[in-house]
């Protein structure tokens, strides 16, 4: 059992409770346990609320799944619309796509890349990295980088309405469209629509550019504080091509450990089973998943941009396969494993979604208006998977003859993270916290190292809200000692 | 106003409507351009008036527009307030009684339920939804009965008996325990006469009775009231016919 999972006694100790935590998608808390010398025993990250969309799905036609279960997340959407709908290609029996299917397919998927991880970056982290973890708590938010950084806040704002245009002509709306259907697409892409895209593109690959300079300054302000912040090393998971490149709508999985050697490549992601196994805790709603071979404690793994740029021999294309190398080389030959890296190489997405978006705007299959795979036989059972962007993401259906799903499996991207998020907390509970008094600009470090993960947490349960955050400190007797709230 | 106009047109709030002797005052009313709300209403079948959606007040007294008769010189109250504030309860009414969830539904923008509720701006249910157990029936091959969605317009049951000629489908049970049955040995809708070229698979106003395998292959956009609210399809809504889809074209999504 990993170290501060489980206090060896835990009513002796104080309870410190940041809930929910802010500035994330979803609701979640962390609770740590402290003695009277401030030592912390226990950190844990809890999901507190369950959905059931697994349940709920069943008995639902496939045809509707890929549009229902998008209504997980709102930041997201089109991650679980496809892989829904590559799961349900394979029910409803459709061969290969089209070329002009997959490639739009991919286009809605990148522009999705781009406006969520814009909307992480700039609206929800830039506000720590920009203003100080521990800065005036009432202005640590994106109103505020606008006030001290206007130009980077608005670069934000457009680079995600950026995204959702992208998506939207695709999908036929910003949030929860219907473009991807069982066999293809449902929508042609027109002239115009494509030269608008055309029009901006590279305006966003030089603003993504300018992001990635930014951090790579910051981070040469005070490289001892960012290499080692949540340092948690971890085994590494994503989806490749053959030739080893990231893949963030189709290829096979891939994981690394720590030092970035093999533990498996190429398995075929409808066989996740035979590699992955989920394991129930009491305290959490959240599954822990983790690699079968390696068993819980030493199988846990990592998902998202920080893993997967990692695991990748390299990106396809040739800005972000530099900005890849240039943060890569700050290991001397090994991963970085710093939490906070997570924000680098969630830029260096960015970049690799936009040049992926101007090579699609310039390919003349997008345009074509055939959009429809050819009909063959019926299948039971099929499994999606797609790089969604906080990680790989599972969806696992069986359905009956009579067209009702039966089976619904869903493993998202923050459940994957799961225990590496724990670790992560711990880390910073046990370089920060430990021995201190308890302050609220503390209590954000640790919303920081949950930050850099982007968990969707409405995702990983199923939630849905929005979170005030009140940290209630409970003295040995269980009695309230003090209480801080923030809206 | 001359003796000859009067005798053959009513007035719908303050406008002159022609009318052909035999027209209800709703099919008068649509073939002058002039919207009344409706849901049980199709002009390819026999009036029904149980939605009540169409309500009126003619000459002081409440009626429904799809069963009354056009009358000379009548007096017709229909886009008032209070009316369509009723509509609205009505609304409301039906959609907390059944289990009415438009985001992960083919029907989105085809409903006609959705679009009188856009329409009417109604913004919130207003009632406790009843969330009530309602089957599925998805033993036909082609058809998928859910009537979670169904809002007992009746629809299926006339076009069914009327243009089919086979009697598929009735309503059974009284008051809240009123719901669709379907006339076969076991009561399913995969053992009964139902095919998919009915015309009842296709005049459903909601999405309780959908053609399998067809998700969402219309796009967002080009759906029948996206581009126009419903109170603006007036044409649409007095000529339209039940589109029969032939059963090559479904296989072919």
């Amino acid at each position: 059992m990993s170290q501060l999972e489980t206090a060896a006694h835990p009513e002796t100790l104080r309870r410190v409770a940041i809930d929910p935590v802010t500035r994330v998608e979803g609701h979640g808390k962390v609770t740590l346990l402290l003695d009277q010398d401030n030592k912390i025993h226990q950190v844990r990250l809890h999901i507190v609320e369950f959905r059931g969309f697994e349940v709920f799905i069943e008995g639902r036609p496939y045809w509707e799944v890929p549009v229902t279960v998008q209504r997980l997340c709102g930041i997201c959407p089109v991650s679980h619309q496809l892989a829904a709908v590559k799961a349900m290609d394979q029910i409803a029996g459709y061969g290969p796509l089209t070329p002009t299917a997959e490639k739009l397919r991919r286009l809605m998927h990148y522009g999705q890349m781009v406006q969520s991880h814009a909307v992480h970056f700039y609206h929800l982290a830039s506000p720590d990295l920009l203003l100080g973890f521990d800065s005036d708590f009432t202005r640590r938010n994106i109103v505020g980088v606008a006030l001290d950084f206007p130009e980077i806040a608005k670069q934000g704002v457009l680079l995600r309405k950026y995204g959702q245009e992208v998506i939207r002509h695709v999908a036929g709306k910003r949030v929860h469209g219907t473009g991807a259907i069982p066999g293809g697409v449902n929508k042609a892409l027109t002239v115009a629509e494509r030269d608008e895209m055309a029009r901006d593109i590279e305006q966003m690959i030089g603003w993504t550019q300018g992001a990635i300079d930014m951090v790579r300054r910051l981070h040469e302000t005070n490289p001892g504080f960012y290499n080692v912040f949540g340092e948690s090393a971890g085994n590494m998971m994503g989806l490749m091509r053959p030739d080893g490149a990231l893949d963030f709508y189709h290829g096979a999985l891939r994981a690394v450990d720590p030092l970035g050697q093999t533990i498996f490549d190429q398995v075929d992601y409808a066989d996740y089973q035979q590699v992955l196994q989920e394991e129930i805790k009491p305290w959490s709603y959240m599954k822990f998943p983790h690699i079968k071979s390696l068993g819980a404690d030493k199988g846990w793994y990592k998902v998202g941009p920080l893993a997967r740029v990692q695991a990748a021999t390299y990106l396809a294309t040739p800005l972000a396969e530099i900005e890849r190398q240039k943060m890569m080389a700050l290991g001397n030959g090994k991963p970085v494993h710093g939490t906070l890296f997570y924000h680098w190489a969630r830029l260096v997405e960015i970049l690799h979604a936009a040049e992926m978006i101007r090579d699609l705007l310039n390919d003349p299959d997008i345009l074509g208006t055939d959009l429809m795979a050819d009909r063959g036989e019926r299948r039971f059972e099929a499994v999606g998977v797609i790089e969604a962007p906080r990680g790989t993401l599972f969806h696992h259906y069986r359905v009956n003859e009579d067209d009702q799903v039966t089976y619904c499996n869903l493993i998202v991207s923050t459940t994957n993270n799961n225990q590496a998020m724990n670790e992560a907390i711990r880390t910073v509970a046990r370089q920060y916290l430990d021995g201190r008094e308890v302050t609220e600009g503390l209590l954000n470090h640790i919303e920081c190292a949950i930050r850099a993960y982007d968990p969707c947490l409405s995702c990983a349960t199923h939630a849905l809200g929005k979170m005030p955050l009140t940290v209630e400190v409970i003295d040995a007797d269980g009695q309230l000692a003090s209480s801080l709230s923030k809206a | 106003m001359s003796e000859t106009s009067n005798a053959n047109s009513f007035s719908i709030d303050g406008q002159r409507i022609p009318f052909t002797p035999g027209q209800t005052i709703l099919q008068a009313a649509l073939a002058a351009g002039v919207y009344i709300p409706h849901l049980c209403h199709h002009p390819e079948l026999k009036p029904h008036g149980s939605c009540k959606l169409c309500t009126v007040i003619v000459n002081g007294r409440n009626g429904s527009a799809c069963t009354q008769m056009a009358m000379p010189g009548i007096e017709v109250e229909n886009n008032s307030p209070t009316l369509n504030d009723r509509r609205r309860v009505l609304l409301q009414m039906l959609f907390v009684e059944g289990n009415h969830f438009c985001p992960g539904c083919e029907k989105s923008g085809n409903c006609q339920l959705q679009a009188l509720a856009y329409d009417l701006e109604m913004l919130a249910p207003h009632f406790r939804h009843a969330y009530p157990v309602r089957p599925i029936d998805t033993t036909h091959p082609d058809v998928w009965l859910d009537l979670n969605r169904c809002i007992m317009c009746e629809l299926c049951v006339r076009a069914s008996r009327d243009i089919d000629g086979k009697n598929v489908f009735a309503l059974a049970g009284r008051g809240v325990d009123s719901h669709i049955v379907v006339n076969s040995p076991s009561g399913r809708l995969g053992d009964s006469a139902l095919s998919i070229d009915d015309a009842a698979v296709h005049v459903c106003p909601v999405g309780a009775i959908m053609v399998k395998r067809v998700g969402y292959a219309v796009p967002i956009g080009e759906r029948q009231f996206d581009e126009q609210p419903i109170s603006r399809q007036v044409d649409y809504l007095a000529t339209r016919h039940i589109p029969i889809v032939p059963v090559a074209a479904t296989e072919e999504r």
